[in-house]
């Protein structure tokens, strides 16, 4: 599918080399933030928008040096707020297309508020959540997805916290996208960030991406190639939920209301038995039983996991604007000026 | 209609009503003063209520007062004390009889003073029988009992008979002042066009108060206040904080951009936010943020993407700004940020006015974090500074803050209405397609970056809260580099002080004491001085618009006389902030921290004790 679009003949002629800025990349190397950027670059060329058109918001943190290394308009802000600018510069100028990066402290931490409520509103930009789970600028403490138990410089005895699902923080918030990908796989992260900018309103694409430095390893049995393939299952609409290093493994749903990992050819389980994926379905309840998979009793939900139709923010605005205007006797400074109760002084 | 009374003119007259914060107080003063106007007469208000919305009825502290001042000459304050209370209960006189001049009149509802209201407001016994009214006009009115008698037959429900009480002490009201009720009955037809029977209801009690007071004789005579000599023109009523939202619509419209406002609600300053909101005829863009920060985030997002973004918040909003404020002056993105200040710290004194935000607002941020500082200082005048906060904003490409109170930004007075032709122009430095574009090269003048806003081809950019290299914007951390960009941020903003007018002094150049203030102090302060400089006393005035940077006279202007006293309404922020600035001038202080304003009695008292100092 990637291929088919990054080949179309958009009128734009743009290439990911179009995208690098001068600026030289200072991730530290082998940091899952290189594999992003070149699939964000991938992307943006193909997505027939002059490159102008782009503004790429970040807050604070690892990732959200991300606008930096990007030759199109960007702002680089300050911790957690992220969202809330970006949310400023879509309703300014509702024709710009939004890239906001965020990392998991960024975003679910400091900038909490911010995330939920840009998706509350369903502002039309691309939240990419670069999710390692630990703060990697500071040099390793916790963060709110960082795994319970977690031994980190601020917590040396373990996490005593919960950590937040990002999805089922997205999807309280009413998310009507959200995606998932893992920093290596470039293909996909490419795919996603194509769907996400398509989509209009919040889309969450959610990345999983491993900090070599102080979290390395966090993702590793969704990643290491002798277990990525059971514990992987890209989901792509109108298709059966399967996967499995032999493409045995499928989802069903079970009476309990709970999705059950079977064996296709056990039981008499056939492929038609296997759950196909409805991305659209309002509905949000399969959604969060997908994105809620954590290994290794699951396999974890990749791909466009859900991707719902709704209005903008934006578009919802522009429109009310034009409907008061349509009807309003007050077309400028002085109509206002001069309306209602006034009376002369001669 | 009042032809057999004897008619009494007067130069000025003050009343206040107050009741219960339910009972509606807030509307009669505001028609009372309406009609004032539309009469011709100079006026001016002050709204004083509880935070609560409801607050425990008959209770001292649930108490709602409005305080208006209207005159034939030039009035310039709600006045210090009343010619008139109207208290609805026991507890409004408890809290405001100390507001009423010797021999004024008090119009109390006789049917609420109850013992059960007596208590409640603290009374052991009726004040009425209190001998100390006996220097007062009292004029019991058994408001509630005919009110109910008037509308007993129009077969309205009993609470919305109750409710229209207020209308019948407005009628007394406009008797003993000899106005129309034209305005008013019109008011009442708008207001409940859907229910007929209550604008009967309305105007029926609104005329049964007139014709009471003029049965009753409720005065031996009725004054009038003949129309104020005023400039000619279109007028209208304005609050300070309508004035605010207008005045930076007319900046948006003047520079040719669209006006974005990302806002928290937060009182005393939600009207600003209201009225914006309710303005998508001229295509305004209202955010209601999720909090403070994505109050201020928001605009700073709209000003990077183009638009006039303005945020507006009171004291604790400003404090959550702070941050932001400070990526807005490290980007160099223009923005209005309005402070309406109100009382103490923390939550303190919401509804009650005060100038302790002054520090917080020309330092409150990390690092050398400077931005221009400006302050309205009447209800009208908010529109002009918050067009020239937009002006600044967007000429010098830096955040602006614009300091009104809750004094002003409440209280209203009749404007002479400008014509947008007659406003300065504003020219926005934005970058066009095809210039060789640097994000931190500036003009010469105002040491201005260019705007490049995002869509426009080839200026592809990035800023952000990073240090940036002078010129080239990219990231630096280069030590000179630092000493650079940060004496560049001081010199641009001092170099403000180019662009906006002197400081004019009322009074003598060689008075012997001058009194200093600034923002929404000057009503009192310029009629304590206009009063003393009639009784032939030596004293001017200097009143600051422009705080930071000061204007370029400020210095000639402070070091002619030879006492100086600094009047606000803090601990002495603008006296430190003087002493700072100019350290051979001796500034003496006054200071009031009472959530109210100054009152024109006090200031005379201590300027008098100054001018006989030796």
């Amino acid at each position: 599918m990637t291929d088919t679009i990054l080949k179309s003949n958009s009128p734009v002629k743009l290439t990911p080399k179009d995208f690098k800025s001068d600026q030289e990349v200072r991730w530290c190397p082998g940091c899952g933030d290189h594999g992003v950027l070149n699939s964000v670059q991938k992307a943006m060329a193909a997505m027939n928008i002059p490159k102008e058109k782009f503004a790429v918001i970040s807050g604070i943190g690892c990732s959200s040096r991300f606008p930096y290394y990007m030759d199109t308009y960007g702002f680089h802000t300050i911790h957690g707020r992220a969202a809330a600018i970006a949310s400023g510069v879509k309703s300014a100028n509702p024709d710009l297309e939004i890239l906001q990066i965020s990392g998991d402290g960024d975003a679910l931490a400091i900038g909490g508020n911010h995330f939920i409520h840009a998706i509350r509103r369903n502002i039309d930009m691309t939240i990419l959540l670069f999710n390692n789970e630990i703060y990697g600028l500071t040099k390793g403490q916790y963060s709110p997805t960082s795994k319970q138990g977690m031994v980190t410089k601020t917590s040396p005895f373990g996490t005593i916290e919960q950590p937040f699902h990002p999805a089922e923080l997205a999807l309280g918030a009413q998310s009507k996208f959200y995606a998932r990908s893992i920093d290596t796989n470039i293909k996909l992260t490419t795919e996603l960030v194509l769907a996400g900018s398509k989509h209009k309103g919040t889309s969450i694409i959610e990345i999983l991406q491993n900090c070599v430095i102080y979290n390395d390893g966090a993702h590793a049995l969704i990643t290491d190639k002798e277990t990525k393939d059971d514990f992987q299952l890209t989901l792509r609409h109108g298709e059966r939920m399967i996967f499995g290093k032999n493409k045995n493994k499928g989802l069903v749903l079970g009476g309990n209301g709970k999705l059950i990992v079977v064996t296709i050819g056990e039981f008499g389980i056939t492929d038609q038995d296997i759950l196909i994926h409805d991305a659209h379905n309002p509905d949000p309840h399969m959604a969060w039983l997908l994105s809620n998979m954590t290994a290794p009793e699951y396999p974890v939900a990749l791909g466009v996991i859900r991707d719902v139709a709704a209005l903008s923010y934006e578009e919802k605005m522009v429109q009310q604007i034009k409907d008061v205007q349509a009807v309003s006797t007050i077309k400028c400074m002085d109509d206002l000026l001069n309306s209602g109760d006034t009376w002369e002084v001669k | 209609m009042s032809q057999k009374t004897k008619i009494i003119e007067k130069e000025e007259v003050v009343i206040r009503f107050s009741g219960d914060s339910g009972d509606g107080m807030q509307l009669t003063g505001t028609q009372f003063s309406d009609t004032s106007a539309l009469f011709g007469n100079d006026v001016a208000t002050f709204p004083d209520y509880p935070a609560e919305i409801r607050a425990p009825q008959g209770t001292v502290g649930g108490v709602s007062g409005f305080q208006l001042h209207f005159g034939h000459k030039e009035v310039n304050t709600p006045g210090d004390f009343a010619d008139v209370l109207v208290a609805m209960n026991p507890a409004a006189l408890k809290a405001n009889l100390k507001w009423v001049k010797p021999s004024g009149t008090i119009i109390i509802n006789e049917d609420s003073f109850t013992d059960r209201n007596f208590e409640k407001a603290g009374y052991e016994s009726d004040p009425l029988d209190d001998e100390n009214l006996a220097d007062y006009n009292l004029i019991r009115a058994r408001v509630t009992s005919l009110t109910k008698e008037c509308l007993k037959d129009t077969g309205l429900d009993q609470k919305s008979i109750i409710r229209s009480k207020n209308m019948f002490t407005l009628g007394m009201v406009y008797w003993m002042f000899d106005r129309p009720l034209d305005h008013t009955e019109e008011f009442i037809e708008k207001k409940f066009k859907k229910y007929p029977l209550v604008v009967e209801g309305n105007k029926m009690v609104l005329r049964a108060g007139y014709n009471f007071a003029k049965t009753i004789e409720a005065l031996p005579y009725n004054f009038s206040v003949a129309p104020a000599k005023i400039k000619k023109g279109i007028y209208r009523n304005i609050t300070g904080n309508k004035a605010t939202a207008w005045g930076l619509i007319a900046a948006a419209e003047k520079a040719g951009l669209e006006l974005f406002c990302g806002s928290y609600p937060i009182t005393p300053a939600t009207e600003i936010l209201q009225e914006l909101a309710a303005r998508k005829d001229l295509g305004v863009k209202t955010f209601q943020a999720e909090d403070e920060i994505a109050g201020i985030c928001t605009s700073i997002g709209a000003s990077f993407a183009g638009n006039f973004a303005v945020t507006t918040t009171s004291g604790p909003g400003l404090a959550l700004k702070t941050e932001a404020a400070g990526l807005a002056v490290m980007t160099e993105l223009p923005l209005v940020i309005v402070n309406v200040q109100r009382g103490g710290p923390s939550t303190g004194l919401p509804t009650k006015t005060e100038q302790s935000d002054l520090m917080q607002a020309i330092h409150g941020r990390s690092g050398e974090c400077p931005m221009p500082v400006i302050a309205a200082s009447t209800p009208s005048n908010c529109f002009e500074y918050a067009f020239s906060a937009g002006k600044i904003a967007l000429e010098h490409m830096t955040p602006v803050i614009l300091l009104t109170d809750g004094f002003i930004a409440n209280g209203a007075e009749p404007w002479r209405i400008p014509k947008m032709a007659d406003l300065s122009s504003i020219e926005v430095p934005i970058a066009k397609e095809g210039d060789n574009y640097q994000p931190y090269a500036r003009d010469k003048d105002k040491l201005a970056r260019k705007w490049a806003v995002p869509g426009t081809k080839g200026l592809e950019h990035r800023i952000g809260g990073l240090e940036k290299m002078d010129v080239t914007g990219t990231v630096s951390y280069v030590p000179e580099n630092h000493q650079v960009m940060t004496d560049i941020r001081s010199e641009r903003i001092r170099r403000v002080a180019n662009f906006i007018p002197d400081v004019p002094i009322k009074g003598n150049e060689d008075a012997d004491v001058l009194v200093v203030g600034w923002g929404g102090t000057y009503g009192h302060l310029t009629t304590a001085v206009r009063e003393l400089q009639a009784e032939g006393k030596s004293i001017a005035l200097a009143h600051f618009h422009y705080i930071f940077p000061l204007p370029k006279n400020t210095g000639e202007v402070l070091s002619r006389h030879k006492k100086v006293i600094v009047c606000e309404l803090n601990e002495g922020q603008f006296a430190e902030y003087l002493r700072a600035g100019f350290q051979d001038i001796k500034f003496k202080q006054y200071n009031k921290l009472q959530g109210l304003p100054f009152t024109v009695l006090e200031l005379k008292e201590r300027f008098n004790q100054l001018l006989e100092e030796k």
